[in-house]
């Protein structure tokens, strides 16, 4: 049901008073369609951009920020890097396969924009419990329609982040990003510059599908869900790989001055938005589109969401050329119209003005400034009766790696072609983040994305400044320096203060953190409505940060696995009672409530800047950030990925008020890292951490054994035997899903 | 010395082929549109990996009736050596270069994993360089790559040894585990009669730099230079 039946529109009655008064008329059919459309949350962002606008955006890298398809960043020798999130949630609800592989054709579409190759894709999971059968299905189908996409494309998909919480059992959640890479002094904006360029309409043709997508996005999930499932769009991938080769070659001519995908909102919103920036006009007829069926109404042509689609905004003078490309690699195009200097969308259709709008209304919808109210008993989240230690901890150590949020994602990584492109240097499961080599020049990049819902939910401010500072740590950790985010928000109905509440303390605490690194965000995603109707349940707040990383240097690139038996194991952070939202407090206790770990500035500068001093002094090539299931698990990956031992005297690790061992073994604090180096450069690291203000301690030895053993004091309180450890976290989610018993 | 990479739409694997030619051996390398292939010019031609045509049909299917396949089969007539990688293996045998078909793996899922092989023919264009019995790591990353075929077919290829590579696991063993897509007899790589024309699931390109390799080797440029090789001496 519209908001307003009378006009079959979802638009407010203040908003539609606002449009008649700054039109001085009533909008016909089309028109309101089309506002209808834009001023969707999905389009108009108009909840969140306020906040949005605190984010810091700027750093002498940014050479695009927030406002364009993808934000861009200098890595040097000329060269750029181009990368966007951005989330599919409500169409992989309905129909996991096509809602996933059609996210992943929107994010290539984006970089593709700015004339940069897609090289890499990520791919950000939430799920419900996998003993519930409806999870397991989306699971495996959204895993299976990226992949089939992606893998498609040719571009690799190197890294991700899956993790599991009853929250997401209706509500999954699919985040996707692509990194591109291309040169500086070629960049395309989604910008209509110069009045008299042609408007070229180029690839899939244009059907019925995904219409009204975005409305239907900004909506909450109900039963009624189920019948639109005509909403969610059909991917073709083979179109995809034709239109990037295409792009590419076609922006190779030089005589492309824009480039705008087409997703959300179809026409109505790449026209709106393009002319809007470049403060021109444009004028269409809506007969020169190819169709790919027949009769559709003026309106349905301009709100289609048909994929596969770009518009190219191209000089007079370069237009036979352009369309040359377009038919050498035989992709269907028509020049739909012309750049003007009306400041209006003008849409004709058989020689009749059908819709004529200034592109501001379009594009700039009013913002709505939401109440934020802390839930009442929020602070009950925080109260917690503290467990039993249980006696074996060694058993606990199995049954954590076992847990699918711990566990290897390998069932998933194996399925994407992650090697395509021969740029994929640390490969995924090898360590904290994905590092790709740039081909073009002698740097490498490290991506990765992060996010704890389960911190987020406890504390938003505290969860999400740690979703910074944890990502941070993850490219540290490979060798590279952090050099900017972009962040993918989820969240439930906006429309509730308690939902805003969690939307505005996120953005805080990445406000804090990213002011306190001097990271700019350059661009992101807002997704909201993510709420079950049926049950009224919203998911865990969860805006995933991802993070890129500039290596500019390929011999400092570092894994997590032990290397060398006789190395020294050395835990640089301190490790404080902080379990609330830990992996152990939920999959041993059954405990969800608690504090979760702080995230504080200064002690992430410390130990970070500790790390990447020891990385680049040539101290270590082995290190591990110490975030979900403690440093017992932290360790027992580093064994596992080296197939390795080690002796640890787990008492001799910083810490600060832990009082019981399985604080220190399991807390998950942050700003904490585990390496390894040999005897010799163990004193510098030492140093690096005291210079920098953090702790740092010899903690144990790699050693040539099947055994993690780990002491405190004379007592051996932990003995893992390195290949069940292996078995067991490897088996978990393959023994989830059926397939191994 | 002349080599082409043909490009269909939808190739993925074209540039890293290419790269390895140009950048890593310095071999003069062209990339080659599907409708603008010559024969003339080339002495040698790689079928590169990818989704020809979407894979749509079959993998493979499509692409095997492009206009550049006369020109493949004209060179492999005259003995020049012609790789098919990946998708284009399964081109290969659509175009029925090769004998035998590749249906989707077993566990119905898209494979990507690196793998052991082993060599088991030293004759051939792209192996002349290998030590028979030798191990070698590279990638897979397919879909559609369990090799099958009748009996008196397998026969014929096992008795001429033209399985050329077999996935192995680090021992040597033909282990069903070690097999990533229950191929027959774990069959990763075949080649034709004449030992001219070879076609295998692996990546030999994702696997001829250090960088690339776990184990930091290059196993997977030993075919490309064994095919330098074979040409120098022809």
């Amino acid at each position: 049901m519209k908001q307003n039946p009378t006009l079959n529109v979802d638009l407010t009655e203040q908003e539609t008073c606002g449009v008649r008064k700054t039109l001085g008329r009533e909008p016909n059919k089309i028109e309101w369609g089309m506002l209808d459309i834009m001023f969707s949350e999905h389009c108009s962002y108009k909840s969140s951009r306020p906040l949005l606008k605190g984010l810091p955006s700027k750093s002498k890298r940014v050479v695009v920020g927030p406002g364009y398809d993808s934000g861009v960043v200098d890595v040097g020798d000329g060269y750029v890097v181009a990368f966007k999130v951005e989330s599919h949630n409500h169409p992989s609800a309905i129909d996991p396969y096509n809602g996933a592989a059609t996210g992943i054709g929107g994010i290539i579409r984006d970089i593709l924009c700015t004339n940069c190759r897609p090289i890499a894709l990520l791919d950000l999971l939430r799920f419900g419990d996998l003993k519930n059968k409806h999870c397991r299905w989306l699971f495996k189908h959204v895993v299976r329609g990226i992949a089939e996409y992606g893998n498609s494309t040719g571009i690799p998909t190197v890294a991700g982040e899956v993790s599991f919480d009853n929250s997401f059992e209706t509500n999954c959640l699919v985040n996707v990003a692509c990194v591109g890479v291309g040169k500086r002094g070629k960049l395309t904006l989604a910008r209509m510059d110069k009045p008299g360029d042609y408007v070229v309409l180029v690839g899939g043709s244009t059907g019925r599908d995904g219409i009204r997508g975005v409305t239907f996005a900004s909506k909450t999930i109900s039963e009624e869900s189920e019948f639109d499932r005509p909403a969610v769009q059909i991917g073709d991938p083979f179109a995809k790989k034709v239109v990037i080769e295409a792009t590419l070659e076609a922006a190779e001519t030089g005589f492309v001055r824009g480039i705008k995908d087409l997703g959300g909102g179809g026409l109505t919103c790449a026209l709106s938005e393009m002319s809007n920036k470049g403060g021109t006009g444009v004028e269409v007829d809506l007969g020169k589109v190819h169709v790919r069926e027949e009769g559709m109404t003026p309106l349905e042509l301009m709100l289609s969401e048909s994929q596969e689609r770009m518009v190219f905004v191209v000089e007079p003078e370069g237009l036979k050329q352009v369309l040359n490309v377009f038919d050498r690699w035989e992709l269907p195009h028509s020049v739909i119209g012309r750049v003007t200097e009306t400041g209006k969308v003008v849409v004709r259709l058989s020689g009749k003005t059908v819709a004529e709008l200034p592109s501001k209304i379009l594009a700039e919808p009013p913002i709505i400034r939401r109440r934020a109210l802390m839930p009442r008993k929020h602070m009950e989240l925080w109260r917690v009766i503290k467990p039993k230690q249980p006696k074996n901890l060694t058993n606990i150590v199995y049954r954590l790696l076992s847990t699918p949020n711990i566990a290897s994602k390998e069932y998933v990584f194996q399925q994407y072609d992650h090697e395509v492109g021969i740029r994929t240097v640390v490969k995924p499961g090898e360590a904290d983040a994905a590092v790709l080599r740039l081909l073009e020049t002698d740097r490498a990049i490290a991506v990765k994305a992060d996010c704890n819902s389960r911190f987020c939910y406890l504390d938003p401010f505290n969860g999400h400044a740690g979703a910074v500072a944890e990502v941070a740590r993850n490219v540290v950790s490979v060798g590279a320096e952090p050099i900017a985010v972009v962040d993918g928000c989820n969240f439930g109905n906006p429309e509730k203060p308690e939902v805003f509440w969690q939307f505005s303390e996120a953005i805080r605490g990445m406000v804090y953190m990213l002011r306190g690194l001097r990271l700019p965000c350059v661009g992101g995603n807002v997704s909201f409505y993510n709420e079950d109707e049926g049950s009224g349940r919203a998911v865990k707040p969860t805006s995933i940060v991802m993070m890129l990383g500039l290596i500019e240097n390929l011999n400092w690139i570092s894994t997590m696995a032990f290397k060398q038996p006789g190395n020294l194991i050395i835990v640089v952070g301190r490790t404080y009672p902080e379990m609330g939202g830990s992996v152990y407090y939920n999959e041993i206790h059954g405990i969800a409530s608690g504090k979760p770990p702080r995230a504080l500035v200064e002690k992430e500068k410390g130990s970070i800047n500790t790390v990447k001093q020891s990385i680049r002094e040539g101290c270590t090539r082995t290190v591990h950030d110490c975030s979900i299931g403690g440093l017992a698990v932290a360790l027992a990956l580093m064994a596992v990925k080296g197939g390795l031992g080690a002796r640890v005297n787990i008492d001799k690790v910083p810490k600060a008020g832990v009082k019981r061992l399985d604080e220190l073994l399991f807390s998950e604090s942050n700003a904490r890292f585990v390496l390894a180096a040999s005897e010799n450069n163990v004193d510098k690291i030492v140093r690096f951490a005291k210079r920098n203000g953090v702790p740092a301690a010899v903690v144990g030895e790699v050693e040539n054994s099947n055994h993690l053993s780990i002491f405190n004091r004379e007592a051996k309180v932990i003995d893992c035997l390195v290949d069940r450890m292996q078995k067991v976290w490897s088996h978990a989610i393959p023994k989830l899903m059926g397939e191994i018993c | 010395m002349k080599v082409a990479v043909v490009r269909f739409p939808g190739s993925n694997c074209d540039l890293d082929v290419l790269y390895v030619l140009r950048n890593v051996l310095k071999v003069d390398a062209n990339l080659v549109w599907h409708r603008s292939f010559s024969h003339n010019d080339f002495d040698a031609v790689f079928l590169p990996g990818g989704f020809s045509y979407g894979d749509y049909l079959r993998a493979g299917a499509i692409a095997s009736h492009s206009p550049s396949l006369p020109t493949v089969r004209k060179m492999a007539e005259e003995g020049k050596p012609i790789l098919g990688i990946c998708n284009g293996f399964q081109i290969l045998i659509e175009a029925g270069l090769l004998p035998g078909a590749l249906l989707r793996n077993s566990c119905l899922r898209f494979v990507c994993k690196w793998v052991s092989l082993v060599a088991e023919n030293d004759r051939t264009a792209f192996t002349q360089l290998l030590q028979r019995g030798s191990i070698l790591r590279m990638p897979v990353a397919h879909h559609e790559g369990r090799y099958v075929n009748d009996e008196e077919g397998l026969r014929e290829l096992e008795e001429n040894g033209r399985v050329v590579f077999r996935y192995v696991d680090e021992s040597g063993k033909a282990t069903e585990a070690a097999n990533p897509n229950s191929s027959m007899n774990n069959i990763a790589g075949i080649c034709n009669k004449e030992g001219n024309v070879l076609g295998l699931m692996p990546h030999p390109e994702r696997a001829s730099e250090p960088i690339l390799d776990p184990c930091g080797k290059t196993d997977g440029l030993l075919l490309f230079r064994s095919m330098l090789e074979f040409l120098r001496s022809r």
